[in-house]
């Protein structure tokens, strides 16, 4: 969609905010920084939650995130249908905030991963994989410390029944997710979570290695194109 | 001065890496006698004057609202400490 203005929130201790805006502006939209203070949305047509360590992830990851400002606003918005993509924290953050069921914790190997991803996708109704093709495996980085989804298992089978699991690790669970859970949506599908960093997977030389060409991959701008799609049907 | 603790604690059910990892060093100094450890939070709530029922409620709220996370945690004591006792 020309013009669409997709707002990317930094919160004190964001890493990736600069890297979502610029997979936004790469996918064709207009980026509009958002901080954790406002109190609104300046009229953004989506919003991502990026990752990093907000306010230093005491508490729990996402949990003081949670309620700041800015994000009485993102809940109320995503209720109505705004979408809203949670990568790495924003996907801590959008549980803390229960626009998703769940929680994410400690690696069950307890050590920091990064490294590229292969993720199976397993859901194309959403606002940010509709550009992607079901079952497909693309890659990714990764690079989390709490990245572990549990959720009971009535939520598990809820998510399971209901095709909410949008992403699946592939090729080895690297943390220990739960049924290999990588990506969850809401109910509706306009808020989409997941730990691995599609906005670091966007510009050729800079994302991760593919056979016999390396830093290649751009898979994860397919995310962002996905929701521009999405605001053209909306 | 008043105040109030709060005890977290992951659920059982829940896998604690952290807890793993403390109760693997144990043996390394000579003590072998816990087969488990669980690792939570405590959290210190002070409050101006005495500790009244309406501040432990208030606690109490706190505690399940935002230091525990229901998914994942269980709130196993709020209650006042005795200054006088430490």
């Amino acid at each position: 969609m020309n013009g669409a203005r997709i707002g990317v929130v930094t919160f004190p201790g964001s890493l990736d905010d600069r890297d979502a805006q610029r997979a936004v502006r790469l996918a064709g939209a207009e980026p509009v920084a958002l901080w954790h203070a406002d109190e609104d949305l300046r009229g953004v047509d989506a919003v991502v939650l990026p990752g990093g360590f907000s306010y230093g992830d005491y508490l729990r990851c996402g949990a003081i995130a949670r309620f700041a400002p800015v994000m009485g606003e993102v809940v109320a918005a995503a209720e109505t249908g705004l979408p809203v993509l949670g990568i790495c924290n924003g996907f801590q953050i959008l549980c803390e905030a229960h626009l998703l069921p769940g929680a994410l914790i400690r690696n069950d190997h307890q050590l920091f991963v990064c490294r590229d991803q292969d993720l199976r996708v397993t859901s194309t109704s959403t606002a940010w994989t509709s550009d992607l093709e079901l079952g497909e495996v693309i890659t990714v980085p990764l690079k989390n410390g709490e990245g572990g989804y549990v959720a009971d298992e009535d939520t598990l089978d809820r998510l399971e029944g209901e095709g909410r699991v949008v992403f699946r690790y592939e090729g080895g669970n690297p943390n220990g997710s739960l049924r290999d859970i990588a990506g969850i949506a809401n109910a509706r599908g306009n808020v989409v979570g997941l730990m691995p960093h599609p906005e670091h997977a966007v510009v050729p030389g800079f994302g991760p290695d593919e056979p016999g060409r390396p830093r290649a991959g751009t898979d994860g701008l397919r995310l962002f194109t996905s929701v521009l799609g999405s605001l053209v049907s909306r | 001065m008043g105040r109030i603790v709060v005890e977290v604690m992951p659920k059982p059910e829940i896998l604690d890496p952290q807890g793993k990892a403390v109760a693997r060093a144990l043996p390394r100094l000579g003590l072998d006698h816990f087969a488990g450890v669980r690792q939570g939070k405590r959290f210190e709530l002070s409050v101006d004057g005495e500790v009244t029922g309406e501040l432990l409620d208030a606690a109490r709220r706190a505690a399940e609202t935002a230091l525990s996370n229901p998914v994942i945690e269980d709130v196993v004591g709020v209650y006042e400490v005795d200054e006088a006792a430490r």
